[in-house]
């Protein structure tokens, strides 16, 4: 016998918030019909389609001019919070995000997680719970291991995008690179782009050649061997250990960053003999096409890969622009993952 | 004490004595106790022996149990991944009735009274037979060569640092030599670590795309190379455990056909996968050695076909959650095995690869005549320790379901065929699968 028998309650009907330009603060550009970026998450340009790439370099080229031209700030993520998680110190991508997020409307914050208490990851997982309970709505994560951050995107309910995972990929540097091109050539097609330095350990490189290959350019990569990860020539690129033949016909030098400890003996004998067959200078320059232009993510080691005369060449580096578009690209990414996803009129 | 089992409608196959008796109802084999008192197809023409309980096999095959020579059990020290109890269980599921565990625990075995407490725990678990190998070295780890006399004496099976190599040649040199004195066997991770150190896959195209540290083949097959080489200067007894490249099948069979005391095995995640099963960072796919190419995949198979590769082994080696949900670089090596063992060894026969009666035999009677086991065939007299199964079942393999403590297994989710229906201890049933 049992009175209290168990109570139903009808649970309350879900009715979607109706999709408007007020309740999504769409104003500076219209949303398309079909959703052209159906990603969650941005962990890697190998997931990207060329359309999909065309779409955030349009998208991130017209946050670019709003941004030259001073324009005011957006309130696509007016009450919306980025989170920047850096298990690895960054002071360029982090502050490009929080730029990026800034003029995006969104509120900001900056998670620093030192290297040293990570040495145990369990705290990646962790950290994913922990970060869900605080509803971030974005999160860009960097990490010193490749797949951490896919390993994160699978465990917090939000939008991740990749701020670099160890040797794997950054996609959002790819990106900027891409549209720093493309201002400058009009289109990736058909151009030849050659990439120097440490490929073997650089996510830069590899997010690079993924995307340059998607959109129609040919790429090389330009080191001595020992920065040459196994089967490279697999990845669809050239491989040249003589940087004067490797920049021949190229329209674009792209230097790489050396890390400072690989440099003494493991991989490299020295940083002398480093600039002396690898460093970019005028004379290896002046091999490549005469209108080539030079690139570097940052930060540079002057004197070791590349020459400060050639680095601070205005008409030749767009190692500057480079930086100004980083802000434009990271708040179209931002933009299309944390943009409601629009619902077709039924 | 059980009293007399007959064993009817089997088909009773026992590698060691190249028996391969059709299932009927007059046949099988009847146990008393412990022990076998007869193995036969007409044995119970004249019907059972009165008062015997009797197993209607119903058509399937009846094997001596299987033998692993490669089990981390980890007990002691890191009982929260495994331990003899779960372990043995795990065993009892996958139809091994002996196995032989690494010694590289935490104590390292390396002096008797380790040897002796993981052998009283087997007895008071009393499910499968458990061997164990002692280390070649104190500690696993340095150049000090054990007790080896001691330790056989003690009961160690063989001499094995573990999941590492004995890497200093003088140190190997000398082990393979001191063995000589009571025929030792030296059972070798082959891998130089000054060349696989940093890297935890295949080195390769797919891992410069995901951005990985490889470990080139070349790291095993040094080894082997140098450890031939060593082989032959001792005349010492050497067996290279999981071997995973073409170039190794190749040096081995050339080191047999000049005669020298070598052997190896292989393990199923190195004959049934190749390193595209670590796709997008699965960290249960992060073996050590790692998965290789499909070119050596097929070479491991060609090895086990032509019998260069004379025993498979689990590789049984159980990571807790901990340890494997993690950035991959990170992650522990190794994947459990124990009850996936079978399934994947009878790949090889629904594939064409090998007899039915030849894989088991490398499942079976090799291994325990490499380490000179009481165990691993049928014969009247010896020790009732038979699995069995059904070889063409249809199932999955499901890690939720393992008896392990561990679920890390890279064959998550692989369709295959074959069912241990039961598995039989000195006469005792230990394991009975759910109907």
């Amino acid at each position: 016998m049992r009175n209290n028998a168990l109570q139903y309650r009808e649970s309350r009907p879900y009715i979607p918030a109706l999709m408007t330009a007020a309740t999504t603060g769409l104003s500076a550009h219209d949303l398309p019909a079909e959703f052209p970026f159906p990603h969650r998450h941005l962990l890697g340009i190998q997931d990207l389609s060329p359309d999909e790439i065309t779409y955030l370099l349009d998208l991130s080229n017209h946050y670019a001019e709003h941004n030259r031209a001073r324009g005011p700030k957006f309130d696509l993520m007016r009450d919306k919070t980025l989170i920047n998680l850096f298990f690895e110190d960054s002071t360029r991508t982090r502050t490009s995000f929080e730029l990026a997020g800034m003029r995006l409307g969104a509120d900001v914050i900056n998670i620093a997680v030192a290297n040293s208490s990570i040495k145990k990851g369990e705290t990646i997982v962790d950290t994913a719970m922990t970060l869900n309970a605080m509803h971030a709505d974005a999160l860009v994560v960097r990490h010193s291991n490749a797949g951490a951050v896919k390993l994160l995107s699978e465990k917090v309910n939000c939008a991740v995008i990749n701020g670099g995972d160890g040797s794997h990929e950054h996609p959002t540097q790819a990106l900027l690179d891409a549209l720093t091109i493309r201002r400058h050539k009009g289109s990736l097609q058909g151009l030849l782009v050659a990439l120097c330095g440490d490929v073997a350990h650089s996510r830069v490189a590899r997010s690079n050649i993924y995307l340059l290959q998607t959109m129609g350019a040919r790429v090389r990569v330009i080191a001595p061997p020992t920065l040459i990860p196994a089967a490279m020539e697999r990845l669809g690129v050239e491989v040249f250990h003589d940087m004067r033949a490797g920049l021949e016909g190229c329209d674009i030098v792209m230097m790489l960053r050396l890390q400072r400890e690989r440099m003494e003996g493991s991989f490299v004998p020295s940083v002398h003999e480093y600039f002396q067959f690898y460093g970019l200078d005028y004379d290896k320059l002046q091999h490549a096409k005469p209108d080539a232009l030079i690139m570097h993510p940052g930060p540079m080691n002057r004197g070791v890969e590349i020459d400060s005369d050639v680095a601070d060449d205005l008409d030749r580096s767009l190692i500057r622009e480079q930086v100004e578009m980083g802000v434009a690209v990271r708040m179209a990414c931002l933009d299309v993952l944390t943009r409601k996803r629009f619902v077709a009129a039924s | 004490m059980t009293g007399k089992i007959a064993y009817i409608n089997a088909r009773v196959i026992d590698p060691a004595s190249g028996l391969d008796a059709p299932a009927t109802a007059k046949g099988g084999v009847l146990t008393d106790g412990t022990r076998i008192m007869a193995i036969g197809p007409d044995i119970f023409a004249t019907g059972t022996p009165s008062g015997a309980e009797i197993v209607d096999c119903e058509g399937a095959v009846l094997t001596p149990g299987l033998v692993d020579m490669r089990v981390d059990f980890c007990e002691p020290g890191n009982e929260h991944k495994e331990d003899i109890e779960s372990g043995s269980r795990a065993a009892a599921a996958g139809g091994v009735t002996a196995v032989v565990t690494l010694p590289d625990t935490d104590p390292t075995i390396d002096d008797a009274s380790v040897l002796e407490f993981v052998a009283r725990r087997a007895r008071d678990v009393k499910l499968v037979k458990v061997f164990a190998y002692a280390t070649v070295t104190r500690n696993a780890d340095s150049d000090e060569i054990v007790e080896m006399g001691l330790l056989k004496q003690a009961g160690a099976v063989a001499f094995t640092n573990g999941r590492s190599a004995v890497a200093n040649a003088k140190t190997l040199s000398r082990a393979l030599k001191y063995a000589l004195a009571f025929d030792a066997l030296i059972v070798q991770h082959p891998e130089e670590p000054t060349l696989s150190n940093g890297g935890v896959m295949q080195s390769g195209e797919l891992a410069t795309r995901l951005g990985l540290p490889g470990i080139p083949r070349e790291a095993e097959t040094i080894m082997i190379d140098r450890d031939l080489a060593l082989v032959k200067m001792t005349g010492g007894r050497y067996h290279a455990a999981h071997i995973s490249t073409a170039e190794s099948v190749a040096k081995i069979r050339a080191a047999k056909a000049a005669g020298l005391r070598v052997t190896c095995d292989t393990a199923p995640p190195y004959f049934a996968l190749n390193e595209l099963a670590v796709g997008e960072y699965r960290t249960f796919a992060k073996l050590s050695p790692p998965l290789r190419t499909e070119d050596d995949r097929q070479a491991i198979v060609a090895g086990l076909a032509d019998g260069t590769i004379d025993c498979i082994a689990s590789d049984h080696l159980p990571q807790d959650q901990e340890s494997k949900r993690l950035p991959f670089e990170q992650a522990e090596f190794g994947a459990a095995g124990l009850e996936s063992l079978l399934a994947l060894t009878l790949e090889l026969v629904h594939n064409e690869h090998l007899e039915l009666s030849a894989a088991l035999a490398k499942v079976t009677a090799r291994p325990a005549e490499l380490l000179n086991l009481p165990v691993g065939r049928l014969h009247v007299g010896g020790p009732a320790d038979m699995v069995i199964f059904d070889p063409d079942h249809p199932c999955r393999i499901e890690p939720d379901n393992f008896t392990s403590k561990s679920k890390n297994s890279p064959f998550d989710g692989r369709l295959v065929q074959g069912r241990v229906i039961r598995t039989i201890v000195d006469g005792r049933t230990i394991y009975t699968a759910a109907s």
